[in-house]
């Protein structure tokens, strides 16, 4: 820790970005073949299930259960996009073109740096977060990195200079417009609860998590129990947000063709792929830190408390590995809710995701955050 | 005749959150995830093939070993894609046979062409074209996907019918009575 925190900023910073990459990308895929073995699983078929290289074919158990699981067709999946022909069609504006797949990553890279990831328990037998960048304007930084993954999808649609790219980088455009005031209207009531007045203000996730995990009834019941018309806002944001269905109209495969990637294909493809799984999962991470407790383990059983069972407070490595695990758990049990979901609901019509924007999420986020910010005035004056 | 009046209610509120029947889908999925798949590992498993199936055309040989197939061409005629050929000849002489006039000399199907109609079975007045189980023909090149006559006779075998109808014409002729 020592060693890591006396390298020059630069190099620190390199290292950071680069453990970023290596996280993400394998889980970015990783998701994509979950995706696929859930929607099989949902339609009750079996998923890819034949790929193998040809060493495992006589590992004896291993060896059949990973390829009847398809972790091989994962890599077959990445190789094919590394070594697919990168065709650029010949209407595009080229600099645009290929720029917004890069546009596309960078938000969904740089939000993963401000998501508090687990906790250790510091020298002074503190429970400190495990996070790569500890600022305090936390899910502001949040908000307003990940607010910029539109312009790629716009940039995408506009350079492309086809019908149906545009139509699609329309339509996220205005959705993803319409949902982000829903989204940050509904995540208020928390920060109103957690800064009571005389206390220094912050919007920081790990003080949210902090908040979840103290002692009694109150402390330490999650924020989903105590503020679900908030979690439910919250989470509709977040599909519409993260251009998931039911709310996919970016992409609509059946009236879009393929929405604002519908020009792309090989590598840039892959990149607007992994920018969509990067965003739900800090989109997930989110949620599981705002409204599921983050690394505490159940409502009020904290992560402290769980380490004294165990016996292992002493330890901060142990006690980090824990967190970490149980945060990483919640992230995949929400990816798949976000597949669950996506493989039953079907897709909503325009108007009808416009009509559920405004009319309806709006005002009850508005009404949401009146009568918590009444309520916990009352309570906390 | 009663008329029976049908209450059309309005939605209720819950109705109107889609809420609830979101759940009620996702209780849907989440049994058939658990539910074991429903599909068929084709080339190790194969499904069972139900009677009555209408596969690859072949010929057959009666139990004493004689081609069926007397030529008459109906199968040719009738065939709607036109994928049989045939080119039809004398029985050659000596074989025994020569009272039955005529045999296909060549007798091609095309399998690109064939399309499993089952018209050639049925229009055959000898018995001696049928539709086998067989459904899955693959082959590199076009040459290699038209079935000639040997193969044709591989593919069917033969049929354990006991008419013999030509024998106990020949028979009956030999005999100096009329056809059987």
């Amino acid at each position: 820790m020592d060693f890591f925190l006396n390298l020059p900023l630069l190099v620190q910073v390199a290292l950071k970005g680069l453990a970023v990459i290596c996280v993400i990308f394998p889980i970015a895929g990783a998701c994509s073949m979950a995706e696929r073995k859930v929607s099989a699983w949902i339609q009750s078929r079996p998923g890819p299930n034949r790929t193998i290289i040809p060493a495992f074919r006589w590992v004896p158990v291993v060896g059949p259960f990973l390829q009847k699981l398809g972790a091989f067709q994962l890599l077959a999946d990445g190789l094919k996009f590394l070594f697919k022909e990168e065709t650029v069609p010949g209407q595009v504006n080229r600099l645009y073109f290929i720029l917004a797949p890069v546009i596309a990553m960078i938000p969904a890279l740089s939000t993963v740096t401000f998501v508090p990831f687990g906790a250790w328990i510091d020298r002074d037998g503190r429970v400190a977060p495990l996070m790569l960048a500890n600022v305090d304007v936390g899910l502001l930084a949040v908000f307003a990195v990940a607010s910029l993954g539109i312009y790629s999808i716009i940039l995408a649609g506009w350079a492309s200079n086809s019908k149906y790219p545009f139509l699609g980088a329309m339509r996220a455009s205005a959705q993803l417009v319409s949902y982000e005031l829903s989204l940050t209207l509904s995540v208020l009531p928390v920060f109103l609860w957690i800064n009571a007045p005389g206390t220094p203000g912050t919007m920081s996730l790990a003080k949210v998590v902090e908040f979840q995990s103290q002692a009694g009834f109150w402390g330490g019941s999650w924020f989903f129990i105590t503020m679900p018309v908030s979690a439910l806002i919250f989470i509709i944001a977040l599909f519409a947000e993260t251009n998931r269905q039911p709310f996919d109209m970016p992409e609509s495969e059946s009236d879009l063709v393929g929405g604002f990637h519908t020009e792309y294909g090989a590598f840039k493809w892959a990149l607007f792929f992994v920018a969509e799984y990067s965003n739900m999962i800090v989109g997930s991470g989110v949620f599981v830190l705002l409204f599921l407790g983050g690394w505490n383990p159940l409502p009020w059983i904290s992560l402290a408390t769980l380490a004294g069972w165990l016996g292992i407070a002493a330890h901060p490595v142990l006690v980090g590995v824990v967190s970490i695990v149980i945060f990483i758990g919640k992230i995949i049990g929400m990816l798949f809710f976000f597949m669950w979901v996506r493989w039953t609901v079907p897709r909503f019509r325009y108007d009808q995701v416009m009509e559920i924007g405004w009319k309806k999420l709006l005002p009850l986020a508005i009404a949401n955050l009146v009568v918590y910010a009444v309520g916990i005035a009352l309570i906390q004056k | 005749m009663a008329v029976v009046p049908i209450q059309r209610k309005p939605l209720t509120f819950a109705e109107r959150t889609y809420l609830p029947q979101i759940a009620a889908g996702l209780m849907t999925t989440i049994r058939h995830l658990v539910k074991p798949a429903e599909t068929l590992q084709y080339p190790e498993q194969r499904p069972a093939i139900p009677p009555g199936y209408r596969g690859a055309p072949a010929l057959v040989r009666d139990p004493h070993g004689r081609e069926k197939c007397v030529s008459c061409q109906l199968c040719e005629f009738v065939c709607p894609p036109k994928a049989i050929r045939i080119s039809p000849g004398a029985v050659p002489e000596g074989s025994g046979r020569e009272h039955v006039e005529k045999g296909p000399l060549a007798f091609d199907i095309d399998m690109l062409r064939c399309i499993y109609c089952g018209l050639c079975e049925e229009v055959c007045p000898e018995e001696a074209i049928f539709l086998l189980n067989q459904y899955s023909m693959s082959g590199l090149t076009r040459a290699e996907m038209v079935n000639h006559k040997d193969k044709l006779l591989e593919m069917g075998g033969t049929l354990p019918d006991t008419h013999f109808k030509w024998d106990k014409k020949k028979a009956a002729e030999e005999a100096g009575g009329a056809h059987h």
